[in-house]
């Protein structure tokens, strides 16, 4: 099943990286689907507590990039995955990692929030719940709140826990599954065009949850929208027909970037 | 900028400030030549006429930084394009400088009229005013084709004109050593060859801010200075 939520038995207990060594780290990866070839030798490093964007036209490999980072297309029957991406130094990738417990460290929101058709507080307190985070009531309470309340959802919602999360506005709704996404302790939430459902101010808001979640995670975010990655990225990386043709910071990349595509792409100009 | 944007009234927004760039360029110089030549030739109507053109200048610079703004609003102009953008509007601010400096030596006219300036002194601010044109004129030509090299090696020529006014103003300190009645005179020419060395300067900045436009970096190191006057005193001499 695809949620908005990536979860696990467990949450194992991993050492807190230094900020110069990566958390996500990929060499050589190819990504094809059947016969096509979508992702072509990408190599990245994805620093620790920072936001990096990826970028590119539609088809250019981004979203499916992103998806290899917590094995998403292991769900893809006639996907293959090659080369190797590891976090924290651990190959994702190595035949002993199981997926489940990859996805709880590995969170995901995906671009139409999806909340469970349940109540807000069952919305968040499912993933803790079924990875017997919370040993009682309260715990959970605490759980749910703090999620809530990091996902700036708290004050709009403390009063109704018990309406059903699709009674939200989209705006809501989104910072619900994160919210959601957030209340099992991932280290690194992926984010695929979260907000390109959303108003300016519904984005507004979720692009200043990012920006505070960013303090405690690492966060990868693919967007269509050039100002959002400019606005919200620490580092951008712009993919082009499956090729990684840039990766810089990201205010370095919108006003002087080294590659002729990106400066092509940024500027809404014929290559 | 080679390829052309996918929304074509971008483009046409962009070219617009390039063409009023060259035009307030085109009329900034005009502006400063008729000053110096008003200035050599006593030509007072000549220099009513800087005078009034200036407005056209200021009109001019405003309207650049109206139209600026709005495609700053409306386009949200990123790498080249935002820099091309930013460049614009300094480049219009050191073309109205320039103006204005033209119109304040064209005022100088006015006042020295009469007086007679010295044949000698009147060529000595011709000479300065060629090199502080040429040096317009080239870097207008390099805004037309953005070439960075070309714009470097403006801002390094900077230093001729240095030399040349504190040349001048050695010399203007002469005059007025010689007999105080040259003071008043001399005083603004002095003024007017500060004027036009300022010029010079404005056309340093445009090249730096072409570099930038065209390279996305600074220019390196110091601008060369040549102008001592700031250290000579009347002793001297």
């Amino acid at each position: 099943m695809m949620n908005n939520i990536s979860t696990t038995m467990t949450t194992t207990p991993t050492k807190a990286p230094a900020m110069n060594e990566p958390k996500i780290s990929a060499r050589n990866v190819q990504v094809y689907y059947g016969e096509k070839h979508a992702i072509k030798d990408v190599n990245i490093d994805i620093r620790p507590r920072s936001v990096t964007a990826f970028i590119g036209p539609s088809g250019c490999g981004k979203s499916t990039f992103l998806r290899c980072i917590n094995r998403m297309n292991d769900t893809i029957a006639n996907c293959r995955v090659e080369g190797n991406i590891s976090i924290d130094s651990e190959n994702i990738y190595d035949p002993k990692v199981d997926p489940v417990q990859l996805r709880a460290k590995v969170g995901m929101v995906f671009q139409k929030p999806n909340p469970f058709p349940k109540s807000i507080y069952e919305n968040v307190a499912y993933g803790p719940r079924i990875h017997g985070l919370a040993r009682k009531k309260s715990e959970l309470d605490d759980i749910v709140s703090s999620a809530l309340q990091k996902a700036g959802l708290w004050g709009e919602v403390k009063d109704r826990l018990d309406s059903p999360g699709t009674g939200l506005s989209g705006g809501q709704q989104q910072r619900l599954c994160i919210a959601r996404a957030v209340a099992v302790s991932p280290e690194v939430i992926l984010m695929d065009e979260p907000c390109s459902a959303l108003d300016p101010i519904a984005t507004a808001k979720v692009e200043e949850l990012i920006h505070e979640l960013r303090e405690n995670f690492t966060i990868v975010i693919v967007t269509h929208s050039m100002q959002q990655a400019a606005r919200v990225s620490q580092r951008t990386a712009m993919f082009h027909l499956g090729n990684l043709v840039e990766e810089n910071d990201t205010d370095k990349m919108f006003t002087n970037p080294d590659d002729q595509r990106t400066q092509d792409y940024i500027m809404g100009r014929f290559g | 900028m080679s390829s052309t944007h996918i929304l074509s009234a971008y483009d046409d927004e962009l070219k617009y400030l390039s063409r009023r760039i060259s035009e307030m360029g085109g009329l900034a110089e005009q502006m400063c030549a008729d000053a110096v030549r008003a200035l050599v030739n006593s030509d007072a109507a000549l220099a009513q006429k800087v005078i009034s053109d200036d407005v056209i200048l200021d009109h001019a610079e405003r309207d650049i930084g109206d139209k600026a703004i709005v495609t700053i609003a409306r386009r949200q102009p990123v790498a080249g394009d935002l820099r091309d953008i930013v460049g614009s509007l300094r480049i219009a601010s050191d073309l109205e400088r320039v103006g204005d400096l033209g119109k304040n030596t064209a005022k100088r006219v006015i006042a020295v009229q009469g007086t007679g300036v010295p044949r000698k002194l009147a060529r000595g601010i011709e000479h300065l005013s060629d090199l502080a044109l040429t040096q317009l004129k080239e870097v207008l030509d390099v805004y037309s084709s953005r070439s960075a090299e070309k714009a470097e090696a403006i801002r390094i020529r900077d230093e001729e004109i240095d030399a040349m006014y504190t040349s001048l103003f050695r010399e203007l300190l002469t005059y007025m050593m010689e007999d105080p009645r040259n003071i008043t005179t001399c005083t603004h020419l002095l003024f007017c060859a500060k004027n036009i060395e300022r010029i010079g300067d404005h056309a340093t900045n445009i090249a730096e801010t072409i570099y930038y436009m065209t390279t996305g970096a600074q220019p390196e190191g110091e601008r060369p200075k040549d102008d001592t006057s700031n250290t000579l005193g009347a002793i001297t001499e």
